[in-house]
């Protein structure tokens, strides 16, 4: 009984705390300009299924899609076995499924050997990623936080699994024993090579039964409460941020609708705007940039994709796309904790742009949307860019010396070269 | 297309040059291959000659969204008073500009590239390769322009154009989605690089050379400009060209 409640304080604590932290990332999303991205929610619908569900653009990398494809499967089938926890430790019974016999066999010899080829991956990865050193996750914005976070999630997924087989091998042990409440239930192809590893005592056995048990269902609440705090978000924003991703042609940008109704205007001094936009042009700080933008920043998960196809970052500049996302959220993550510290009208004085992103890497992009087809969640760093550039042209004329000259020519000869357009034709008459 | 309007006449299509293709001496190489290849299969088309101008495309990359849509209206203004309905242009950037961006402006029209017209002319017969220089056999690699192929899906239109030739296609490492660009999107083209170990057109040309090409053809004068860069850079122009699709199909045609 007392297990039973200390089971339910903890799980209802978790919960709480999770949704806590989880309404704060929704509010600083929300701090985001507004963005339509409701229209066609069949096709919406369509690309969340394949891109987030059906894992399309991780293929391009076979060997980290094969091993990514177990963990992600082994994710969402073994927390099936989550709810027999749950049960279980709620009224104090054990592997209450047993009654589907033939089926509950079936589902935990699945989660054994899902479990397994999850422990496998990201023990790879761990190797991939300490040993090998791969290019792709190291980088200036790879500080040590960042590196730390992804070795943290893997060995805590490691000892997760590690918790669960060792619960099977003993309880299984124990089934052959014929201990009281040990049901003979579940078929188990991995745990039964444990076994000879264990203690032959009754009371040891329960014991590490027991211990798995709570350990591997505290670890996962505990894990749960980190995700927040964590680029491991990405199971959960996965979704949303694919069902709300771009479906219009990358290469289009959007028509800001505040400029044309200044354009309109000067063209035809007798259109009247609808109504005055009072906002600046482009984006300063990271509440100017839209929520699709914000809640990209939240969903990446730091894996270098974008990074690793960026012309400007192969080639030795500044620019890196994962760390225009990563300073993102780090942004508008610090503006959040200003806001429950001071209250919502506090500045800090800083903002992302220079504080965060330098105009050297704006500037370096060629806007060839390689990083936005490398992501494998839809994530569009061109678009957060983009609009740095456009406060930084727009609302303060800062831009390299060229591209004023370039900006000049279209004005006064509408071409971005300095020619004349009376010569425009010459090309027919030469040759 | 002032004088087309004047005797009454309306084109099948419009010729959309391009500032590049209007001015960049390389370019205009091409704009003539693309106005002979429109003439030999005899299609009525136009062109606004000076009455065209900068779709506004730098600009809007730039960050100067005012100057992009004054240019974008003012072009619209004069499309839409010719009744223009089909426009090809040879510019990746003028075709992304005005087929995506142009019609929440108040200009819609049926946008295609000219590898897109090639294409086009292959399939239904009206264009193939003879009486003219042959590629076959020739070691040719495409560099895929960013505003055509990640940009808008266009992929095989140019591929099309090359397979006819009967040559030997060579994919580089990096191409179609996962192709790199050439360095100059995003007005590039008009600055200096920002400091870095190398160029970006140097990355790539250095693996257009790796497939060991004849010809390294490119579908975008700004790609060109970059990689015409690229190859006199390492000193290749002698064994390696860099041609336009255009270019390509008007000589595989002796135009």
């Amino acid at each position: 009984m007392v297990a039973q409640i200390i089971f339910l304080v903890i799980t209802l604590a978790a919960i709480v705390l999770f949704t806590i932290n989880l309404r704060k990332i929704i509010r600083n999303i929300r701090l985001g300009k507004s963005a339509d991205r409701n229209d066609q929610p069949q096709k919406r619908l369509m690309t969340m299924l394949r891109v987030a569900f059906g894992q399309s653009k991780m293929v391009v990398r076979p060997i980290p899609a094969f091993l990514h494809f177990f963990v992600y499967i082994g994710f969402v089938i073994i927390n099936i076995e989550v709810v027999e926890i749950m049960i279980d430790g709620i009224f104090g019974t054990h592997r209450i499924f047993h009654g589907l016999s033939g089926l509950y066999d079936f589902l935990i010899a699945s989660f054994e050997i899902l479990a397994f080829t999850v422990w496998v991956a990201c023990v790879i990865f761990l190797i991939r990623r300490n040993v090998m050193k791969l290019k792709r996750f190291s980088g200036v914005e790879m500080t040590s936080w960042p590196k730390s976070d992804a070795n943290y999630i893997l060995i805590t997924e490691i000892l997760l699994m590690s918790a669960f087989l060792m619960m099977n091998a003993a309880d299984l042990k124990l089934q052959v024993l014929g201990a009281a409440h040990y049901t003979t239930a579940g078929a188990f192809p991995i745990s039964q090579y444990l076994i000879n590893l264990l203690p032959a005592s009754e009371g040891a056995l329960i014991a590490i039964e027991r211990g798995c048990w709570w350990f591997h269902i505290i670890g996962i609440l505990a894990f749960l409460n980190y995700l927040p705090y964590s680029k491991h978000f990405h199971i959960l924003f996965a979704f949303p941020n694919t069902y709300f991703s771009n479906l219009e042609p990358k290469g289009e940008f959007t028509n800001m609708a505040s400029v044309t109704n200044e354009v309109k205007a000067m063209l035809d001094p007798s259109f009247v705007p609808a109504e005055a936009d009072p906002g600046k042009f482009g984006a300063k700080d990271a509440t100017d940039l839209s929520w699709v933008n914000l809640m990209n920043a939240y969903t990446c998960t730091e894996c270098g994709r974008c990074t690793d196809s960026c012309p400007a970052n192969i080639t030795g500049k500044l620019l890196s796309p994962r760390k225009i996302m990563m300073d993102t959220r780090d942004r508008i993550t610090e503006i959040g904790k200003n806001i429950d510290k001071n209250g919502p009208d506090h500045q800090d004085g800083k903002s992302l742009l220079d504080d965060y992103i330098t105009r050297e890497e704006i500037w370096a992009c060629t806007s060839c949307n390689a990083c936005v087809q490398a992501c494998p969640v839809n994530i569009d760093p061109l678009q957060i860019i983009m609009e740095l550039r456009r406060f930084a042209v727009m609302e303060e004329s800062q831009a390299p010396g060229s591209i004023n000259t370039m900006l000049g020519n279209i004005e006064n000869n509408q071409a971005p070269w300095k020619y004349s357009p009376a010569d425009r034709f010459n090309w027919a008459e030469e040759g | 297309m002032a004088e087309l309007m004047a005797a009454g006449e309306e084109p099948e299509i419009l010729f959309w040059v391009g500032c590049a293709g209007s001015y960049d001496e390389r370019a205009q190489k091409i704009t003539r291959d693309i106005c002979k290849i429109l003439h030999h299969v005899g299609i009525k088309y136009a062109v606004l000659g000076t009455e065209e101008s900068c779709t506004g495309d730098p600009a809007k990359r730039a960050g100067n969204e005012f100057l992009f849509q004054m240019q974008a209206m003012t072009n619209i203004e004069v499309l839409n008073a010719y009744h223009i309905k089909k426009i090809v242009t040879g510019c990746p950037h003028c075709f992304n500009t005005i087929k995506n961006e142009y019609p929440g402006l108040g200009g819609s029209y049926e946008v295609i590239h000219h590898t897109q017209l090639i294409q086009d002319l292959i399939n239904e017969g009206k264009l193939k390769a003879e009486g003219g220089e042959s590629f076959k056999g020739k070691k040719i690699t495409f560099h895929d322009p960013c505003y055509l192929g990640r940009g808008n899906g266009v992929y095989e239109a140019p591929r099309k154009a090359l397979e006819v030739l009967d040559a030997q296609l060579v994919e580089m490492k990096r191409c179609k989605s996962n192709g790199l660009c050439c360095g100059a999107g995003g007005a590039q083209m008009f600055k200096e690089p920002e400091k870095g170990k190398k160029d970006v057109n140097v990355e790539r040309i250095e693996e257009a050379l790796e497939t060991n090409p004849q010809v390294i053809a490119a579908g975008c004068p700004f790609c060109m400009t970059m990689l015409s860069d690229g190859v006199k850079l390492k000193d290749k122009e002698q064994e390696v060209k860099v041609l336009d699709i255009a270019e390509i199909t008007a000589r595989a045609n002796g135009l």
